[in-house]
């Protein structure tokens, strides 16, 4: 069993946990993942490591079905069966020189780890932080005390340059010199920002969140197309060259268990009702 | 031995073969000639004393019968279920010459449901000897290894990176195959003799290797879990499964009680499964099971299934439609699964393994509607691990190579199981665990 020592909601229906795991939090590196099960009934679900404090883990995460809606609703104190991490292979740091590291939505919840190692590494690194409005923002401080330069945008000019990352990552590779650059978001967001890159031929990376079962490389639930092979997300990734990754059929494996996570989350609701929320019988 | 009727088994997943009563047992073991000369030892790959634990049973002292088997199994209610037993001990079995062999699996597995019944007697566990030994894996490799050591009295910690100890036999083999608590209460009896357990370690991430090497000796045995793909078009589809995602999802996550369990299926009301082994026979099972009809498509003839014999009848009997020579060359549909395109296959010379090959037959192409693919045509050792330690020496396959005491090419480092001979059976695992365990064992006593 895992505790929950400290919950927020960082922004609308964002919100932010730090579990009690050594085994993840003392190997984790940026650009890894946890894998966790709430209890007995739950289903294994990835999150983004997104820092470490001793032996505990911070993640953040977006309730959108029947986990994360569940999960948000614990509090400080009781615990989560099974975690299993670090996963994944961390993000390729070293020193590039100039980079960006681009976030979109609760995908800039990776985005401090990240940019904190690769100044570690000597780089210049210049944070892009978008959401759809100022509400869905998260870890602007973090980013801001982290990048040597931080850009913050909105698809409604709520707060701070009123476009997208793309628009401010194009206007960045045409002004000055890149050296590589990380985005991290919805699959449509990085499909259409790593475009913008792509003509200058920058090294830029994804990390792909395809549904996962265990995250060890032993289902091939997170199978994706990459240069034309076939790699495993969970083992292979979750970091990927952004300019060889196939993002349609990516969203299109996302969608396939559209219909049963709706029910799974009525199911959900149903039963809260009819028991005070005290989960399953 | 009594079976449940497939139309009653097919609405849930209790187990199917209901054993041997014990009037069954002693007459079935009455048969056995107590040869001088047992073959039917040699056929076993752990060498179980088989005329002796049957006279055991003939003369109704079944204690006797449990102890023997404990002698050389620590997992015999698993191995008399699962064990291919007419390639093993069964097949050479002197009575089977010339009529039935003695049916030497169900009698193990009479004896250990009658011991676990009546209450198991631990073996004697030696003092502590302050050695430390790290088994990677909870498979049956793992576990008997573990079990192996910790009666020397070493200090055995096993790490497994799934929340739930077994391997393939929590996540892979069907419950109505292998009831999950029978797992469960094998593992318990391995962890009372004293080895600590470590779920959701993901050993390589979450313990690194140097830790893992700082330990006197290490037993890899991460098992054969990564699953092939065909690598035809249409793989990506929604719908489509390697048979370790369907069976992990049902098994291990119990989708086949979804919305109670929160993890999804694609139940599909048409199911086309590819491949003619265990796996494949489990997942055609599974599929029929959530309700779908369901072929299997295989490239050889009915007679070169490797699946268990057991097994195939079973799934015959539970309406799986065989499609025997014949091969997918693609997936249709988009986004989900509609179709898969198949050619019919022509037997030419044998191969290596005495099996003919199969060739395509030109022209032949015909198409099945179907919503949902399950590919078992294999599965190769876990990479992650094994590629992360260093002078590890690997074989083409990828697997493990060690010697005839399961040493690798580390020092103090062994392995057995599906990671060194590749996707094998239940108690080839068990009997390569037990070498290396003797081996570890030796090393420490030594140093
Ligand atoms: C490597 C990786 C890192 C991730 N990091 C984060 C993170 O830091 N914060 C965050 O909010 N989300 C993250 N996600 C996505 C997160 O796993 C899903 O939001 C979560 O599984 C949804 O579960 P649910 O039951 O609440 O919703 P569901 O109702 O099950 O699904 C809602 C949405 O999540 C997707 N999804 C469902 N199950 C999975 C699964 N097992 N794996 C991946 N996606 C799934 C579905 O396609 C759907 O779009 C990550 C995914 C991956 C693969
Ligand atoms: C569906 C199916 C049906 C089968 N049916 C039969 C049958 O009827 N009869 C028979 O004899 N055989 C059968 N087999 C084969 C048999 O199950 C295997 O040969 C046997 O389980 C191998 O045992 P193992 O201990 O080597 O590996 P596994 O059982 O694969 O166990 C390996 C374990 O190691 C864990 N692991 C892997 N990497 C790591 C890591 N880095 N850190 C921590 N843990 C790790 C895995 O999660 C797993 O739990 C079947 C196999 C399958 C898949
Ligand atoms: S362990 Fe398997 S091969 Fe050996 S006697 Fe038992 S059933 Fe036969
Ligand atoms: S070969 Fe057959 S008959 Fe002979 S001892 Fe073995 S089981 Fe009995
Ligand atoms: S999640 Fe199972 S292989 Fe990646």
């Amino acid at each position: 069993m895992y505790r929950i020592e400290k919950t927020a909601e960082t922004a609308d229906n964002i919100f932010e946990f730090w579990i009690h795991a050594p085994h993840v939090a003392r190997h984790a590196r940026a650009g890894q993942f946890l894998v966790l099960r709430i209890d007995e009934h739950g289903e294994r679900i990835p999150l983004t490591i997104s820092a470490t404090d001793g032996d505990s883990v911070r993640v953040v995460f977006m309730a959108v079905g029947k986990t994360t809606t569940q999960l948000a609703a614990m509090s400080p104190g009781e615990s989560i069966r099974d975690v299993v991490g670090p996963l994944g292979r961390p993000s390729e740091i070293r020193k590039w020189g100039t980079c960006v590291v681009i976030g979109g939505g609760v995908g800039i919840a990776c985005t401090p780890i990240i940019a904190r190692e690769l100044k570690e590494a000597g780089n210049t690194v210049i944070g892009i932080i978008g959401a759809r409005n100022a509400g869905f923002l998260l870890l602007e401080d973090e980013m801001r005390e982290t990048c040597d330069e931080l850009v913050v945008c909105t698809d409604d000019g709520s707060k701070g340059f009123h476009g997208f990352p793309a628009d401010i990552l194009k206007e960045r590779l045409s002004t000055q010199t890149i050296d590589a650059i990380w985005i991290i978001g919805p699959a449509i967001m990085m499909k259409i920002t790593s475009g913008v890159s792509r003509p200058f031929g920058i090294k830029t990376f994804v990390s792909l969140n395809p549904i996962m079962v265990d995250g060890t490389g032993m289902c091939g639930s997170c199978r994706v197309t990459v240069g034309g092979e076939t790699r495993f997300a969970c083992v292979d990734g979750p970091e990927f060259d952004a300019h060889e990754v196939d993002f349609d059929e990516l969203m299109q494996r996302q969608r396939i268990y559209g219909d049963s996570e709706r029910r799974a989350l009525e199911h959900y609701h149903e039963h809260q009702c009819r028991c005070g929320g005290e989960g399953h019988e | 031995m009594s079976k449940r009727p497939a139309d009653e088994r097919l609405r849930d997943f209790g187990e199917v073969d209901l054993g041997l009563s014990e009037e069954e047992a002693v007459v079935e073991a009455q048969r056995c000639l107590q040869c001088k000369k047992p073959a039917c030892v040699g056929g076993c790959p752990v060498c179980i004393d088989i005329p002796g634990f049957i006279a055991a049973v003939a003369e109704r002292d079944f204690r006797r019968a449990a102890a023997i088997l404990r002698d050389q199994n620590m997992l015999p209610a698993i191995c008399g279920r699962v064990c291919p037993q007419e390639s093993q001990c069964e097949g050479v079995c002197i009575l089977g010459i010339k009529s039935e062999p003695v049916c030497i699996g169900a009698l193990e597995r009479f004896v250990a449901d009658w011991e676990r019944a009546q209450g198991i007697i631990p073996p004697a566990v030696a003092p502590p000897t302050g050695k430390r030994v790290a088994i990677i894996g909870s498979g049956p490799a793992g576990i008997t290894a573990a079990a192996e050591c910790a009666r020397a009295g070493h200090a055995v910690t096993i790490f497994e990176s799934l929340h739930e100890a077994g391997g393939v036999l929590t996540y892979g083999i069907p419950a109505f195959r292998l009831p999950k608590d029978i797992v469960a209460g094998e593992i318990e009896e391995v962890l009372a003799l004293g080895a600590d357990l470590h779920l959701n370690h993901l050993v390589g991430r979450s313990v690194p290797v140097e830790d893992i090497l700082a330990y006197d000796a290490v037993f890899l045995a991460t098992g054969a879990g990564l699953p092939f793909f065909m690598g035809i078009v249409g793989e990506q589809l929604g719908g489509v499964y390697s048979a370790n995602e369907f069976l992990t999802r049902v098994n291990l996550m119990h989708a086949d009680r979804f919305p109670e369990f929160d993890t999804p299926i694609v139940r599909g009301s048409r199911v086309a499964v590819v491949g003619g082994g265990n796996v494949a026979m489990d997942s055609a099972r599974v599929a029929r099971r959530l309700g779908a009809k369901v072929y299997l498509i295989y490239r050889r003839r009915e007679d070169d299934f490797p699946a268990r014999h057991a097994e195939v009848a079973n799934a015959r009997e539970e309406g799986v439609e065989f499609l025997c020579c014949a091969n997918p060359v693609r997936i249709l549909g988009g986004p989900a699964v509609t179709g898969i395109e198949c050619v019919r296959m022509e037997m030419q010379d044998p191969d290596m393994s005495g099996r003919p090959t199969p060739v395509p037959v030109e022209g032949s192409a015909f198409t099945l509607d179907v919503d949902v693919v399950i590919e078992a045509i294999g599965q190769g050792p876990n990479p992650l691990l094994v590629s992360l330690i260093p002078g590890l020496i690997r074989g083409k396959k990828g697997n493990v190579v060690v010697d005839e005491d399961g040493a690798t090419s580390v020092p103090r480092v062994y392995a057995g199981g599906d990671v060194a001979t590749g996707a094998a059976t239940v108690i080839w695992a068990m009997g390569a665990a037990k070498q290396a365990a003797r081996s570890i064992n030796a090393m420490l006593e030594k140093s």
